[in-house]
């Protein structure tokens, strides 16, 4: 069953199989593109692209949260099915036009040139608000240089009479993120005005940023080989600190305990797919441009196995050290709360020092009950469970700047954990900002929003200058909540809509049995069963499967947001509200702009020659009506 | 135990007077039983005393509570009369120290309702008047001054040396002068502004070096082929125009 949508002026608009050839054996250094050095360089690229925060901050609270071990099989079935497919066909398809995300979907045909302008849109809004986690990630690493960590201990308040009382209700580390780091604001409304502290680690993000993408690919090529080994040196060297604390093998324990009935729960089997999805950062067109810059002959097959198998790989190795770490503060926590309550029990009851202890806590409260319930009542005990500790599952920002600085603080040479951790945190994204800025640079090139004589300094230093700009929106007292607004809509539902277009359009327009013929071409051999079913069916329908789940939940779903205010009654909990009206103008915009620059860029090529052919075909026919329509509509418009 | 002595001593007196021979055998009896009561009494009586003043809960008294187990793990050492001891003279130690005129002593510092915790109460007594407690508020005063001294003498700190009442002081946080933070700010922002002039510097040369290289080689190309030089090497003889190449005029 060879479906294949009319194509005319394909041929006209590719290089032949013999045009490629001689590109290939002219001489390098020829022709405006450029190239990788080295294979290593391509590889790491790609890794460190695909390897980002994400791995570190949400799988391990996904594997935690549905099941445990459990999770690794639905997450492993789908990353076969459904990442290696979308990766090899980015891959390949780009290695074989050669050409940017924007530049590739016209090529195949001018109506879908729509998608790639929606991946543009789509990595510019995600790498506007992806440095701005990086300036947070940069002044917590600046924060580290000092002997007593500052979100150690509460700041002591104005008269000296005692601890700041937003830092005593909750905890020094939530009082350091939310008010001497982000300074939030109770309400999205209220912006706050600019915290000049966050100004400048933004601007040292972006112009770190530069220096690393200043002349493309020449100067990212080697700013990966740092950037993308780094992460693994500093996880092996938490996952040897964490095994040698106390606690952190009860932490991998829990992480790693099957639950097998969380496999029938329809939810486990969505946010694995969504999480392999996301995590290969496909949809984003930054893939497409750096195969392009491979010779023709790469093997874009092995290239997509062995990154699909590293990506794994990662995750499951940064949950196990997250949760390590997570364990031992769990332990500490218990500790800490069953030592406050014997400590209680010996001064209400005066009994000697070691007489409760953890072993007969339970014992020695059980019989003190019996005999002076009152007291015991008055005490106000709390109840202190591993478990309940191990599974405050927390992830995101979170997990990061909350939960695991706090444990940090608890390790002997915090400061030294402290900036690895966020050194680690900081290549982990700087990484992924490289494919997401070759997102944005390309497609700009390609329509020809530069100048070609400019240099390549100077275009990407212009873009980095304008997204530095608009990003101070998030650096305002309540961009905490704008980003969270545009990771939720701006990253979420419109890179399915890419997705599953790509793979249409590739499968359907470009032919499957071109793209066959140009894999055998290129690499050898042609594609096998495997990838002809996943292409074909398999991974578009699970593309589908998981849009229109996750947009039936989201439109659903009442909108609401987690706040920090201290004067709200349940403090320190987050108070959760919902958004005001004027923010769904601004969702509709993140959300709906990209996914309907794919009809639309198609709508409006289609019409000049919609008026051609009905020009030709005379008016009033029934054939002509939707061309009558059209020609109505954009004279309206124009 | 000097009042039960000068007690004794006074009521000994008082029956030798009254009493006189006939009366000595049956009052010696009396005497001695007396005495007797009156020391059991005053073995009594004088804590009873001091107990008035010192008891759970009193007025101008303060709990405290040693934790050695905590603080000293292994090296804890033994709680017992020779360290109650201690206690009271740094207790004197630390009333002398804020009262400098009045001269305290161990016996002002009274200790009771002691249990296993460790824990008891104590008051102190004014050395002038033993029967006079003095106010709270000057121990807690005397207290908070040698806080220090007290911690140390015990090998411990304000958390396992508890006065039940008085709050330690918090320790000023240092502020140094400027941010830690903006300094490693200023040294990464230092390096990252200095690499970028340095590589746009670089590329502003290289394309310089580019363009005068490609304007000499399109002109030099000819005249060196004229002149005899090839590949940069002088060659002897002339050089035959015939064998140029006439691409550059127009085919027939």
């Amino acid at each position: 069953m060879r479906l294949q949508l009319p194509n005319p002026g394909l041929e006209d608009r590719i290089l032949s199989h013999e045009e490629l050839d001689k590109l290939e054996t002219e001489e390098a250094g020829r022709g405006d593109r450029p190239k990788w050095d080295n294979k290593t360089q391509y590889m790491l690229t790609c890794v460190g692209f695909c390897v980002g925060l994400g791995n570190v901050w949400r799988f391990p609270y996904l594997c935690q949260s549905h099941g445990g071990g459990a999770f690794m099989i639905p997450f492993l079935i789908l990353l076969v099915l459904e990442g290696v497919p979308l990766l090899h066909l980015e891959f390949a398809i780009g290695q074989r036009l050669r050409k940017g995300s924007l530049g590739v979907w016209s090529t195949i045909h001018p109506y879908l040139a729509g998608v790639g302008i929606a991946s543009m849109f789509v990595s510019l809004m995600i790498s506007l608000y992806y440095n701005t986690i990086m300036a947070w990630v940069m002044w917590y690493l600046f924060n580290s240089f000092q002997e007593t960590l500052p979100w150690s201990q509460c700041p002591l308040n104005y008269n000296l009479t005692g601890l700041v009382s937003e830092c005593e209700q909750s905890s020094p580390v939530d009082y350091f993120w939310y008010r001497e780091t982000l300074n939030t604001t109770p309400d999205i409304g209220a912006n706050g005005g600019l915290q000049w502290w966050m100004v400048l680690c933004l601007v040292s993000a972006w112009a770190v940023l530069y220096i690393c993408i200043i002349r493309g690919i020449e100067t990212t090529g080697k700013a990966v080989y740092v950037t993308s080994t780094l992460p693994y040196v500093v996880l092996s060297i938490f996952l040897i600190r964490g095994l040698t604390l106390k606690g952190s093998l009860s932490g991998v324990v829990f992480l790693f305990t099957p639950n097998l009935t969380e496999l029938t729960n329809p939810t486990t089997w969505l946010d694995a797919g969504a999480q392999v999805f996301y995590s290969f950062s496909i949809a984003f067109g930054g893939l497409i441009s750096f195969s392009s810059y491979n010779s023709v002959h790469n093997n874009c097959e092995q290239d997509a196995v062995i990154i699909s198998a590293v990506n794994g790989f990662t995750s499951v190795y940064a949950a196990t050290v997250i949760y390590t770490i997570i364990g031992f503060r769990a332990t500490e926590r218990f500790d800490n709360c069953l030592g406050g309550n014997i400590l209680a029990l010996l001064n209400t009851f005066d009994l000697p020092e070691g007489n409760v202890t953890e072993s007969n806590y339970d014992q020695v409260l059980q019989s003190l009950n019996g005999t002076y319930p009152e007291v015991i009542q008055g005490l106000n005990l709390k109840t202190c469970d591993l478990n309940t500790f191990l599974s405050e599952g927390v992830e995101g920002t979170g997990l990061a700047f909350i939960v695991f600085t706090e444990a940090i603080t608890k390790m002997p040479a915090s400061p030294v954990w402290s900036v690895l951790f966020f050194i680690m945190l900081f290549c982990l994204g700087l990484s992924s900002m490289f494919g997401n800025i070759e997102g944005v640079l390309v497609p700009l090139q390609d329509l020809g929003v530069f100048p070609k004589s400019w240099p390549k300094e100077s275009t990407t230093g212009i873009t980095c200058v304008l997204c530095c700009i608009v990003g101070l929106i998030f650096v305002q007292g309540s961009g905490n909540y704008w980003l969270s607004l545009f990771d939720s809509f701006a990253g979420s539902i419109p890179l399915l809509i890419i997705a599953f277009c790509e793979m249409v359009g590739v499968v359907y327009l470009y032919g499957i049995d071109r793209f066959n013929d140009d894999i055998e071409f290129m690499i050898g051999h042609k594609p096998n069963f495997f990838w002809q079913i996943t292409w074909r069916f398999l991974s578009p329908a699970i593309m589908l499967v998981i849009f229109v789940f996750y947009f039936i939940t989201k439109v659903t779903e009442t909108l609401l947001y987690k706040t920090w205010n201290p004067e709200s009654e349940n403090f320190p909990t987050l108070e959760e509200k919902p958004y005001p009206a004027w923010i769904y103008v601004i969702i509709f915009i993140l959300a709906g702009i990209p996914s309907l620059a794919v009809p639309g860029t198609a709508l409006f090529r289609c019409t000049p020659v919609c008026i051609k052919n009905c020009n030709a075909a005379g008016f009033f026919t029934l054939n002509s009506f939707p061309c009558v329509f059209f020609i109505y509509f954009t004279r309206q418009v124009s | 135990m000097h009042c039960c002595s000068h007690i004794i001593l006074l009521f000994g007196q008082a029956i030798c007077t009254v009493g006189d021979n006939c009366y000595r055998a049956v009052t010696f009896l009396k005497e001695g039983m007396l005495v007797w009561i009156l020391f059991l009494l005053c073995q009594v009586g004088a804590p009873a005393l001091a107990q008035d003043l010192c008891q759970r809960d009193a007025p101008n008294g303060y709990k405290v509570r040693i934790s050695l187990k905590t603080a000293l793990g292994e090296d804890a050492y033994e709680w017992n009369q020779s360290e109650m001891f201690f206690f009271q003279a740094t207790m004197a130690f630390a009333m002398r120290r804020h009262f400098q005129m009045e001269t305290y002593n161990v016996d002002n510092i009274i200790l009771c309702v002691q249990t296993s915790r460790v824990s008891f109460w104590f008051v102190v007594t004014s050395p002038d008047n033993t029967t006079m407690l003095i106010p709270k508020a000057d121990v807690e005063k005397a207290v908070r001054m040698s806080r220090h001294r007290i911690n140390n003498a015990f090998l411990l700190s304000d958390r396992t040396l508890e006065f039940l009442g008085i709050y330690p002081t918090l320790a000023a946080t240092v502020n140094p002068d400027t941010p830690p933070w903006l300094i490693v700010f200023g040294v990464v922002i230092g390096a990252v502004c200095a690499g970028i002039i340095a590589l746009l510097v670089s590329s502003l040369l290289q394309k310089r070096r580019k363009e005068k290289g490609m304007t000499e080689d399109g002109q030099d190309e000819e005249d060196m082929q004229v002149k005899g030089v090839e590949n940069g090497i002088n060659l002897d003889g002339t050089y035959n125009r015939g064998f140029t190449d006439d691409d550059r005029f127009t085919k027939l």
